[in-house]
């Protein structure tokens, strides 16, 4: 903590035009701070309202994570994942799901593929809804758009229950499959959700999206090149929005993502705008997806019969299981040595790895704009510190 | 125009706002403690354990195999095996539990229990006004607490009950077959040895007869 404490000393005087060094002012944005989405520090140093140097704090919300799943059979982990990150469960169990899978050799049934990428883009859906409702809170446009944006969210997470049993830490996928399979009356519950989304984006859209003061906040803010984003190994819409085409689904192919018809939005400029808007686009895809999903999901079995819950083992090896999570790439690295928990247990979280360029989005801002930058990376504390 | 994106968002919330009156769908909001959400179905909260009949002791289905206990990721059950055995669904003699204790305020409601009981014995409750001044004592749970009679489990999950009690009723009757079997083979052995009895006093009364010493012994 003492050169988190020291970053005024690490300052280069000569970069500083006007003021000394003893004129910069030193603030601890956080832990508590309702900005940071969670516990989370910036310690920013700061020159007038610029944005001289920047230090992120993390860790107060650490919970062993990796340690515990190393000491917990393959299945007690899966809703240890659930708590990662906890506006989207499922595409946490999934990313899992498929490592394990992948370790042990397990095939999925294709009514379990379906069920899996009907709930991994709702969750999709959740995810972006929620993150526009919270930029759009940092920015000051208290409550409303925050409401309407978790008005949507409640349908999903009905739906979630109606499922899974738990609105948020649903614990839905197993090893080769669902636990559950629909009961009677869900698929036209979600068919049903899904075909009034479409609404509510337009409306958010009539809301904000024109407005002159949002273009004024978020138009060339935190502007992340392509270079960078490459570089620095960042995923997901944030990398998307500064123009790099990378999306798992694509190029992976896992699950069924290759039947259906999607397309991946791009940014140009990578700013704040251009982040906040991806997430409308990637949305409207996700309801293609959705739709294409609903319309073509076969019966059959949920499960492979052959998996065991109790006393799995799978063979000794090593596999790296990743998918496109809302929020990046989501990936779990395992190492087996045959016996009932993994010798070694690594996640490759989204949130984490885009908030390493903070301090480089940062840097020449405004005070008032760390928050919205912050806003637009989209983290989960619970997943940036585990 | 400037302030055009302004008026545009400034319609929309006219339109939510003043909708609010014309249709009772854009009030989403539920007066929670006078007014509830229906209960779903598949909602889940924290285990229970389910006993047939009217008695929580003797009923309880729970044989006290300590898998949940061991499966648990968060640890957060306790169990002690009795030392003696009552008769189960079946009527046969199994262990019970003598002490079953859930830390509530460790469990995270994962179901991975309800997953790995093989008699269908835990099963997730949905209650869920459960906050208490005492956050150790009042959060463990113990036996009696936990017991819930099978009327109740159908009455929260009637679906995933039906299937249970199907199950169940299918049991009972291999077991009932499997009694009456072996009564039915029992009789067919006494009659058989009753033959076989008669059989052989007629040749042993041969035997005696041929051999006027001994015999009468067996």
């Amino acid at each position: 903590m003492s050169d988190a404490t020291n970053l005024t000393a690490q300052i280069d005087i000569n970069t500083i035009p006007a003021l000394g060094k003893e004129q910069l002012l030193e603030l601890a944005m956080g832990p508590q701070h309702p900005s940071t989405h969670g516990v989370f520090r910036m310690n920013v140093v700061l020159d007038g309202e610029r944005v001289m140097k920047l230090k992120p704090v993390f860790g107060y919300l650490h919970r062993n994570h990796e340690k515990i799943a190393e000491s917990e059979t393959y299945l007690g982990s899966m809703p240890y994942t659930d708590r990662l990150d906890y506006i989207c469960s499922i595409t946490n169990n999934w990313a899992y799901a498929i490592a394990v899978e992948k370790l042990a050799g397990i095939e999925v049934p294709e009514r379990a593929e379906y069920l899996r990428v009907i709930t991994g883009e709702l969750t999709r859906l959740q995810n972006h809804a929620c993150l526009l409702g919270f930029l759009m809170q940092d920015m000051g446009a208290s409550g409303t758009p925050l409401m309407y944006a978790f008005r949507e969210r409640e349908k999903i997470m009905d739906l979630f229950e109606g499922l899974t049993g738990a609105r948020m830490m649903c614990n839905y996928l197993r090893f080769g499959g669902c636990r559950v399979d629909t009961p009677a009356g869900w698929m036209d519950a979600a068919r049903k959700v899904v075909a009034e989304f479409p609404r509510f984006l337009d409306e958010y859209e009539n809301l904000l999206v024109g407005n002159e003061i949002l273009m004024d906040r978020t138009q060339e803010v935190g502007i992340l090149s392509k270079e960078l984003a490459i570089n620095a190994g960042i995923s997901g819409p944030m990398a998307r929005a500064s123009g790099v085409d990378y999306d798992i689904r694509k190029v992976d192919h896992y699950s069924i993502y290759d039947r259906f018809n999607f397309r991946i939005p791009l940014g140009e400029r990578g700013d704040v705008y251009d982040r906040y808007m991806i997430r409308f686009l990637e949305m409207r895809e996700s309801i293609k997806i959705l739709e294409q999903a609903m319309r073509d999901i076969p019966d059959g079995p949920i499960v492979d019969p052959k998996t065991k819950i109790r006393g799995f083992r799978p063979k000794p090896g090593e596999a790296y299981g990743r998918i496109e999570s809302p929020k990046g790439e989501l990936g779990f690295y395992l190492v087996s040595d045959g016996a009932l928990n993994p010798y070694r247990y690594r996640v490759r979280p989204p949130s984490l790895i885009n908030l390493t360029v903070l301090e480089d989005l940062c840097i020449g801002q405004n005070v008032a704009d760390v928050v919205v930058i912050l806003g637009s990376i989209d983290i989960v504390l619970g997943e940036v510190d585990r | 125009m400037v302030g055009k994106g302004i008026i545009k968002g400034m319609v929309e919330t006219a339109r939510n706002f003043l909708g609010s009156y014309v249709s009772k769908q854009r009030l989403t909001t539920i007066q929670y403690p006078e007014e509830r959400a229906p209960q779903i179905e598949a909602a889940r909260n924290f285990p229970f354990l389910v006993f047939d009949g009217t008695d929580a002791e003797q009923g309880l289905r729970c044989v006290a195999c300590q898998i949940c206990e061991k499966e648990c990721p968060p640890k957060c059950i306790f169990i002690e095996k009795s030392k003696d055995k009552k008769p189960d669904a079946t009527g046969k003699m199994q262990f019970y539990p003598a002490t079953f204790n859930i830390d509530i305020s460790v469990c995270m409601s994962c179901q991975i229990c309800v997953e790995v009981c093989p008699f269908d014995s835990i099963k997730m409750d949905v209650v869920y006004d459960l906050s208490n001044n005492d956050r150790f004592a009042g959060l463990l749970l113990h036996k009696q607490q936990l017991a819930k009679s099978n009327e109740y489990y159908n009455t929260i999950h009637p679906t995933e009950a039906a299937a249970v009690d199907a199950h169940f009723a299918e049991e009972r009757a291999k077991a009932a077959a499997r009694v009456k079997a072996a009564a039915e083979a029992k009789l067919a052995a006494e009659a058989k040895a009753a033959t076989d009895a008669k059989a052989k006093s007629e040749t042993t009364l041969a035997d005696t007869q041929a051999q006027p010493v001994g015999g009468g012994t067996r």
